[in-house]
């Protein structure tokens, strides 16, 4: 059985069809990337499936190890495994990323029927986790992203995934405002946390991530729904061709 | 046509207007206080409880509100002393006690021992009864509008708490002043406290209000405070009446030349609450900061009417009020800035923000702006909405639940005016309330 299995899925919002019919089938283990002009609908697939409302799902089914993803709550589907790095990371004033941390952490643990970290094992988990990503641990007694750095919110949403050990991770432009060198931090984040019992999606735009975070398969969304999937070297094609022909086929 | 129509008296009227009468009658005669109460009592029984065509009490209609007078609290019995002596709203943050147990002051239960140098801690009623000089103080911040719930305090004005700390005198630890009202029949209560504080002192006050849950007991108080040149003041005020009470109460502050100051009031009990406050700033190069916090639910109703008044120049103030607002509760802002001729380089900004936690939770807000300078900044600010749904959303992706989610955002929301509290205790003290009292909401 596949980790994620969506069949056919179609998605309007504000009166506009925004997803075809997508198919898409994800294993535990494996690394898939996205990749897909503007507007082409990766940022509302990773919406849908995390579960924000605002969207109306006209069509198909998405699964998560078998059980109907799309009639869970958000924090059900985040407690089952699912986890969104977020293209545009929120800021919350007043609730500092620590707080944020550890209540995301010990609700999770929660659902999952585990009892509450130690504040000490917590700050433990955390440093770790956050010396990886090369982030400053005064950093997170400040507001959960208010006044962050582009690459310091993305850094800051690969620490919530580290911390939530998902099961399948959702990356949506994770590499979008980066340089080079926080490039690199984070894809080294993202391939500690690739292992065989977990799976992860990388919405991208450029090949650049890719050279980083190798994937297993990539595909190609146009208009909606998956037009093509290969192995990495369609990522090469793309950079090359543009994503003109594939738009056509879609 | 505008014939003078004297106004029918409501039953509530009529009753405070009696009782007005008696306590003529029975409080202590010394000349200036005696002055004081009647003028303050014609000015009441002329203009009766304000309503809402009374432009200051336009979203208060107390007239239509207020539908008894309870009767005047009697002097507390052993009973009641007892029942006062647990009441302490902050029962782990060391401070001096002061007690008023439905309106009297008691020494028994207060902290007069072992006072810091330069501290003077006074009962109203014998200061008056002995006619001490400080007691000339009294009624000297005059408002530029006599305002009813000031009128209905200073009629009855007869017990209290004068507290005066000379030059350079310091508090040690906070001065808690604790209004407790205790037994099971409604009464009304008028203490009045008057604070003084020299040049270069530096004072850390609290002001808590307690009492009983279902009884519908009023509550009318009125503090004057003088603020010296170079002095510092830290005040934190926690609003903690019963569910039924009714709160009436008055902040007036003359403020001096490079004082800093904090007040930190919170809002969280009572069904009907005012809370009337005024900053004059007299003296040149002042900063003055208040942060307010208000928690209401059910049918409650809670004005703050703030008057910041800027007399001299180079002064800044800045003021925060935030609304926490479930059920049908109604939270009101009227803030005012004054600026006035000669107040030049004047730097002063309010901003209200109310959460709406239900549909029927309503939020008003009246800013006014009267400026007689020209070289001033001012600015006023207010927003007013629900709980942010995005935000909300982000939370729920990483696992915390919804009422979790809100709780976290709603503490934040009102953490940012507690936050600023300098007294590491109560500042925790608070945020925990507020935190049990999310939990209540469910
Ligand atoms: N709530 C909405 N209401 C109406 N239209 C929407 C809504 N959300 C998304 N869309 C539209 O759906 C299309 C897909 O948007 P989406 O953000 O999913 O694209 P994307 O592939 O992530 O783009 P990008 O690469 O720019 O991030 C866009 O045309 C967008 O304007
Ligand atoms: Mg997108």
């Amino acid at each position: 059985m596949a980790l994620l299995e969506v069949k056919n899925l179609q998605v309007e919002a504000g009166g506009k069809k925004i997803l075809n019919g997508l198919d898409l089938s994800v294993n535990v283990g494996e690394v898939h990337a996205i990749m897909g002009p503007n507007g082409s609908g990766k940022s509302t697939f990773s919406y849908v499936l995390a579960g924000k409302p605002g969207y109306k799902i006209t069509g198909g089914s998405a699964r998560f190890e078998g059980e109907d993803l799309l009639a869970l709550a958000p924090d059900e589907r985040a407690a089952k495994g699912l986890f969104l790095a977020f293209q545009y990371p929120l800021e919350i004033p007043g609730v500092t990323t620590m707080t944020f941390l550890r209540t995301a952490v010990n609700a999770v643990r929660k659902k999952r029927g585990e009892a509450e970290i130690s504040t000490p094992d917590f700050l433990r988990f955390v440093r770790e986790k956050a010396a990886a990503l090369h982030i400053d641990l005064e950093m997170l007694k400040r507001a959960v992203n208010v006044g962050f750095s582009g690459g310091e919110k993305k850094r800051n949403e690969i620490l919530q995934m580290a911390l939530l050990e998902p099961k399948l991770g959702v990356l949506d432009e994770t590499d979008s405002g980066l340089d080079i060198d926080a490039l690199k931090v984070v894809a080294e984040g993202v391939n500690k946390l690739r292992s065989k019992k977990r799976a992860i999606i990388v919405i991208t735009h450029y090949q650049r991530l890719l050279d980083h975070i190798v994937p297993d398969i990539v595909h190609v969304m146009a208009k909606g729904k998956i037009v093509r999937s290969g192995g990495p070297e369609l990522a090469l094609e793309l950079e090359k061709k543009g994503y003109a022909a594939f738009e056509q086929a879609a | 046509m505008n014939a003078e129509v004297k106004p029918i008296r409501t039953p509530a009227e009529q009753a405070l207007a009696a009782a007005i009468e008696t306590a003529r009658a029975k409080f202590s005669s010394a000349k200036p206080v005696a002055k004081l109460r009647e003028k303050a009592a014609m000015s009441f029984l002329e203009s009766g409880l304000p309503h809402r065509r009374i432009e200051e009490w336009k979203y208060t209609d107390l007239r239509a509100l207020m539908r008894e007078a309870a009767p005047l609290a009697p002097p507390p019995d052993a009973a009641a002393i007892k029942a006062a002596k647990t009441l302490d709203p902050f029962p782990g943050i060391e401070a001096r006690r002061l007690v008023l147990v439905n309106g009297t002051f008691v020494p028994e239960l207060s902290d007069l021992k072992a006072l810091e140098a330069g501290l003077t801690i006074l009962p109203l009623a014998r200061a008056l009864a002995e006619g001490h000089k400080l007691t000339g103080k009294i009624g000297a911040i005059v408002p530029d509008t006599y305002d009813a719930a000031l009128a209905l305090n200073t009629a009855f004005l007869n017990d209290g708490i004068i507290i005066a700390l000379e030059k350079d005198a310091k508090t040690e630890k906070p001065i808690h002043i604790i209004h407790c009202n205790v037994g099971k029949s409604p009464v009304a209560t008028f203490a009045r406290a008057l604070i003084l504080l020299g040049a270069s002192a530096r004072a850390h006050i609290i002001e808590s209000f307690v009492g009983p849950d279902g009884v519908g007991y009023q509550a009318n108080s009125a503090l004057e405070l003088h603020a010296g040149d170079d002095s510092k003041l830290d005040f934190v005020r926690l609003q903690a009446e019963g569910d039924t009470a009714l709160h009436l109460a008055t902040l007036l502050a003359e403020i001096g030349a490079r004082v800093k100051f904090s007040l930190h009031p919170v809002t969280m009990g009572a069904a009907l609450s005012r809370f009337s406050v005024l900053l004059r700033f007299a003296g040149a190069g002042t900063e003055g900061k208040l942060a307010a916090a208000n928690l209401l639910r059910g049918r409650q109703h809670a004005d703050t009417t703030l008057v910041v008044d800027h007399a001299a120049p180079g002064c800044s103030s800045r003021e925060l009020n935030k609304s926490a607002l479930d059920g049908a509760s109604r939270g009101i802002f009227q803030g005012k800035i004054i600026v006035r001729h000669g107040a030049q380089k004047t730097d002063a900004r309010m901003a209200t923000h109310a959460l709406l936690l239900s549909d029927n939770a309503e939020s008003d807000n009246k800013p006014e702006l009267e400026i007689f300078a020209d070289d001033v900044q001012c600015g006023h600010g207010a927003t007013s909405g629900a709980l942010d749904e995005t935000l909300l959303f982000y939370f729920l992706a990483r696992g915390i639940p919804r009422e979790q989610a809100e709780a976290l955002l709603i503490q934040s929301f009102v953490g940012e005016a507690i936050e600023t509290i300098a007294h590491d205790g109560l500042r925790e003290a608070l945020m925990e309330r507020a935190s049990n009292w999310l939990k209540e909401r469910g």
